[in-house]
C-alpha cells in the first residue's frame, strides 16, 4: 500500500514538474513571440537567448515582500492565490497525454475537468473581494461575469462531443477520433470553443479584467511577491489546460495528423505537445494582433451569438444521430 | 460500477498541489525582507489616499448574469447524462429533451426581449 502511494506520488511529480517548466517557458515564449511580431527583441540577456529569464523572474518574485493591505480580509486574501494555483494543477490529474499515459483514468473525466475549471472563478472573486480595493473589486466582478458567461457555451459545446462519442472518459473521446478529428464535423463549434477558451482564461482580446488603462491590473492589483506569482502561474497553467482540452476534444489528442504507419513511430505525447503548442501560439498571435473588446460587446458576443449557435448545434447533432444512426 | 480506486491519485494530487502552493507562499513570506509601513499597506488607489470602503453598492447586472448562468448551467448538467445515452433512450428520451430545450429557448427569448442581456 505504501509502495503504491509512493508510486502515485512519483507519477504526480512526473506530471507537475514538466508542467511547471512548460508554464515558465510559456511566459518566455510569449515575450519572445510578441517581441518578434512587434519587431522587438524580447528578453535576450539572461543566459543564451535569454533562456534563463523565467528562472530569474521567479527568483525575483520569491525575494519580494508579500504586502498584505491593512483593510483586507487577510485570511481570504492569502488563501485565494493558493486556491487558484491548486485548481490549475489539480485538473491535470485526468488529462491523457498519450494512450494510457494518464494519472487516473476516471469514467467522468470531462465532467471533472469542467467542474474544476468552473471552480476557478472562486479564486478570482475571493481575491477581488478580500483586497477591499476598488480596482480589484471591479476587475474580479468583470472577470467572474465574463468567465461564467463563456462557460455556458463551453459546456454546451462539450455536450456535442459527448453526443458523438457516447462517453465521458477523455481517453475514449480521443480514441473515437482515430479516423476523423472532431473539428471537421463540428467546425463551427470548434471555432466558438476556441474563442470561448480565450474568454475563459481572460486572454486578449477578452482581457478586460486586466485592462491596464482602466483597472490597473484587475483582481490581482493588491498582490505582490509569490502571491502574485501564483495567480500568474495559475493563469498560464489554465491556458495550457484549455489548449490541451481543445486538443483532446477536437484535434484528435495524441493521434498524428495522417494515418500513415511511419507517423506512429513518433510517440503520441509528442503529437499532443505539438498540437498544444500550436494552439498556444495562436493565443499569443491573437494577443499581439487584436485590440481589446468593449465589455458590452463581450457580453453580447457570449450571450447573443455563441449561446444560441451552440444550443442550435446540439439540436442538429442529436437530430442527426437520432434520425440517421439509430439502427 | 463506481471505481473509487481511480480517485485516490486525484486526492493525493490535490494534497500535493496544496502543499506546493502553500509552500511557495510560505517561502516568500519567510525569505523576503519585510519593511512595511502605513503607506505601503494602505489600499492602492493610484497614489491617492483611499477615502472610503469598497463594501458598497455595485451594478445589479452582475447578479442578473449569475442567475442566467445558473439556469443554463443546470441545463448543461441535465444534458450530460442524456448526451451519452441518447441512442439507448429511444424516441421518448429524444423528444422529451427537445421539448425541454424548446421551453428553455422560449425563456431565453423572453430574457432577450426583456433586455436582460443588454449592457449599456
Amino acid at each position: 500500500m505504501l509502495f503504491e502511494i509512493l508510486y502515485i506520488i512519483f507519477k504526480i511529480i512526473l506530471i507537475i514538474l514538466p508542467l511547471m517548466i512548460f508554464i515558465a517557458y510559456l511566459t518566455y515564449f510569449e515575450r519572445r513571440v510578441i517581441g518578434a511580431i512587434q519587431l522587438r527583441k524580447g528578453p535576450n540577456v539572461v543566459g543564451p537567448f535569454g533562456l534563463f529569464q523565467p528562472l530569474a523572474d521567479g527568483l525575483k518574485l520569491l525575494t519580494k515582500e508579500t504586502v498584505v493591505p491593512t483593510n483586507s480580509n487577510k485570511l481570504i486574501f492569502l488563501f485565494s492565490p493558493i486556491l487558484t494555483f491548486t485548481l490549475a494543477l489539480v485538473a491535470w490529474a485526468v488529462i491523457p497525454i498519450d494512450y494510457d499515459i494518464v494519472l487516473s483514468n476516471i469514467n467522468v473525466g470531462i465532467l471533472y475537468v469542467f467542474a474544476i475549471s468552473s471552480l476557478g472563478v472562486y479564486g478570482i472573486i475571493m481575491a477581488g473581494w478580500s483586497s477591499n480595493s476598488r480596482y480589484a473589486f471591479l476587475g474580479a466582478l468583470r472577470s467572474a461575469a465574463q468567465m461564467i458567461s463563456y462557460e455556458v457555451s463551453i459546456g454546451l459545446i462539450i455536450i456535442n462531443i459527448l453526443l458523438t462519442v457516447g462517453s465521458l472518459n477523455l481517453t475514449e473521446i480521443v480514441l473515437a477520433q482515430k479516423n476523423l478529428w472532431f473539428f471537421i464535423p463540428h467546425f463551427p463549434v470548434f471555432i466558438i470553443f476556441f474563442i470561448s477558451t480565450l474568454a475563459e482564461t481572460n486572454r486578449a482580446p477578452f482581457d478586460l479584467p486586466e485592462a491596464e488603462a482602466e483597472l490597473v491590473a484587475g483582481y490581482n492589483v493588491e498582490y505582490s511577491s509569490l502571491a502574485f506569482g501564483l495567480f500568474f502561474l495559475g493563469e498560464y497553467g489554465n491556458m495550457i489546460l484549455m489548449s490541451s482540452l481543445t486538443t483532446i476534444l477536437f484535434l484528435g489528442g495524441w493521434y498524428p495528423p495522417f494515418d500513415y504507419d511511419y507517423l506512429y513511430i513518433i510517440p503520441g505525447f509528442f503529437w499532443f505537445f505539438l498540437k498544444v503548442c500550436i494552439i498556444l501560439f495562436l493565443f499569443l498571435w491573437i494577443r499581439a494582433t487584436l485590440p481589446r473588446y468593449r465589455y458590452d460587446q463581450l457580453m453580447r458576443l457570449g450571450w447573443k451569438v455563441f449561446l444560441p449557435i451552440s444550443l442550435l448545434w446540439i439540436v442538429i447533432t442529436s437530430s442527426y444521430l437520432y434520425f440517421f444512426e439509430k439502427f | 460500477m463506481l471505481n473509487l480506486e481511480e480517485y485516490l491519485p486525484i486526492l493525493i494530487f490535490l494534497g500535493m498541489a496544496l502543499i506546493i502552493s502553500v509552500g511557495a507562499m510560505f517561502a516568500s513570506f519567510t525569505l523576503a525582507s519585510k519593511d512595511s509601513y502605513l503607506e505601503k499597506n494602505s489600499t492602492y488607489e493610484c497614489g491617492f489616499e483611499p477615502f472610503s470602503d469598497t463594501r458598497g453598492k455595485f451594478d445589479v447586472k452582475f447578479y442578473l448574469v449569475a442567475i442566467l448562468f445558473i439556469i443554463f448551467d443546470l441545463e448543461i448538467i441535465f444534458l450530460f447524462p442524456w448526451s451519452i445515452s441518447l441512442l439507448e433512450l429511444g424516441s421518448l428520451g429524444f423528444w422529451s429533451m427537445m421539448f425541454f430545450l424548446l421551453v428553455l429557448t422560449i425563456g431565453f427569448i423572453y430574457e432577450w426581449k426583456k433586455g436582460a442581456l443588454e449592457w449599456n
